[in-house]
């Protein structure tokens, strides 16, 4: 699975990094979203699901493959 | 299961859509919608939508091929008007019925209004999409505001107001905005943020009533003193939408109760979302919570359990709130809390945590996201106030 961020759209809610940490982290000065990893291995599609789902700016998507 | 019917146009139904079909459910699914409109996306209503004016179709959280490709039956600008759970039907404004194997409840809350208060003009309150368009075409730029109620709602638009030029006045009975959830010291740290950016809190006092008057609505407060308003707003609170419910036997006690699990007391009928009132394992209380992750993690759990699913929902709540350049995010719970410790507080940042019992319950930051990660773990690991507090 591929993680695709939007990071002009990312306010900061800091659900993707609660939600797969390993996958998501925050810019400690302005609250924008670091992907760590573009390529997640699929045991995290759950948490990285949950994430894409609950974040409220809509600024994470997933391509499969 | 043939058919499941969902009430309530909301997130929660969108996620509970998605989770249906994902897990190969093939009946039928009917949607009832007390509104007009297709799902929408309610935080920005105070916030940007106030302020630029709603763009419906922005706003949609699906857009109107997704139903169709999902078979989904739209009942849409008719709300639910009962409910018969031993003859499994819904029945509908204007007469029409609906048959169903499974029901999920997700009407949301309602925005409450003011008392006898309110008899003399024109007092609005922001729930809906149309309440927005109301609302921000009577936001111009010079006039002022009264807002009764600094909650999350009256703050919000407080600071829209005051972004878009108006002079806002924010009345509120409690000694400091927020206070009965976060407490009187966090509380007062948003009356100086709001109070920097110019808008006028008054706590501690109420509104006596509302008059009409020469120079727009006279707003008598407790305390003796007047403010002269051109637009009223009104965040006081919201209640769950059970009226549609009252009389068909199933329990209800501030929201649809239900089990750890999302069940409502009779066969087949789960609930989601802000009129659900559930079991949290967690935290050990029966709670009901109107915020925006719980509706798209309880509504795709409701429909787990409709399809066989026996777990027990068990999410540890998030909301937020955007105010001026504040960035408010809690995780966790504030409610009933015993202690709470403010670890770090300047002008443009805070960190409160609360705690109940002898363990973290809840962790409120202030543009500081980052620490969200930490304490939502420390919080779900039940892991001891004095581990978690600076001494």
């Amino acid at each position: 699975m591929k993680v695709i961020i939007d990071v002009a759209a990312c306010q900061g809610y800091a659900c993707c990094m609660m939600e797969a940490p390993s996958v998501f982290d925050l810019n400690e000065d302005e609250g924008k979203v670091i992907l760590l990893q573009e390529n997640p291995s699929e045991d995290l599609r759950t948490q990285v699901d949950t994430a894409a789902r609950t974040c409220p700016a809509k600024a994470i998507r997933l391509e499969n493959g | 299961m043939r058919r499941v019917v969902v009430v309530g146009a909301s997130l929660a139904a969108v996620h509970a859509i998605d989770a249906l079909r994902e897990h190969g459910f093939e009946g039928e699914i009917a949607l009832v919608g007390a509104e007009p409109h297709l799902p929408y996306d309610r935080p920005p209503l105070s916030k940007e939508a106030l302020q630029h004016g709603p763009d419906t179709t922005g706003l949609l959280l699906r857009s109107p091929e997704w139903y169709v490709e999902r078979g989904v039956d739209l009942h849409l600008g008719r709300a639910a008007a009962a409910l018969d759970p031993g003859a499994r039907v819904v029945t509908l404004e204007g007469g029409a019925s609906l048959d169903y194997d499974g029901l999920l409840i997700a009407t949301g809350s309602k925005a409450r209004t003011l008392g006898p208060a309110s008899q003399a003009g024109p007092v609005y309150t922001l729930r809906t999409l149309d309440d927005c368009v109301a609302l921000h075409e009577r936001l111009v730029p010079g006039n002022h505001l009264v807002v009764i109620g600094a909650g999350f709602i009256g703050l919000e638009v407080a600071a829209t107001a005051r972004d878009m030029g108006m002079s806002v006045s924010v009345v509120e009975l409690a000694p400091a905005p927020l206070s009965r959830v976060l407490g009187d010291e966090v509380g007062r740290w948003f009356m100086t943020c709001q109070a920097a950016h110019g808008v006028e809190v008054l706590c501690g006092t109420s509104v006596e009533r509302i008059e009409a008057g020469s120079r727009g609505s006279k707003v008598v407060l407790g305390n003796g003193s007047t403010l002269w308003a051109d637009l009223i707003v009104a965040g006081v609170g919201a209640s769950p939408a059970t009226d549609w419910l009252r009389g068909s036997g199933i329990r209800l006690s501030d929201g649809v109760v239900c089990d750890q699990s999302l069940r409502a007391s009779a066969p087949g009928i789960v609930a989601a979302g802000d009129v659900t009132r559930w079991y949290h394992s967690l935290f050990d209380e029966e709670m009901r919570v109107e915020q925006w992750t719980n509706a798209v993690e309880q509504g795709r759990h409701a429909a787990m359990t409709l399809l066989g699913g026996d777990d027990p929902y068990i999410a540890v709540p998030y909301f937020w709130s955007d105010q001026f350049d504040v960035k408010m995010r809690f995780v966790g719970r504030a409610n009933a809390a015993e202690q709470i410790h403010v670890e770090r507080a300047d002008t443009s940042s805070m960190v409160a945590l609360f705690g109940r019992d002898g363990v973290i319950r809840g962790a409120l930051c202030v543009n500081a996201p980052r620490q969200l990660a930490l304490y939502r773990k420390a919080i779900s690991d039940g892991t001891p106030w004095q581990d978690v507090v600076s001494a």
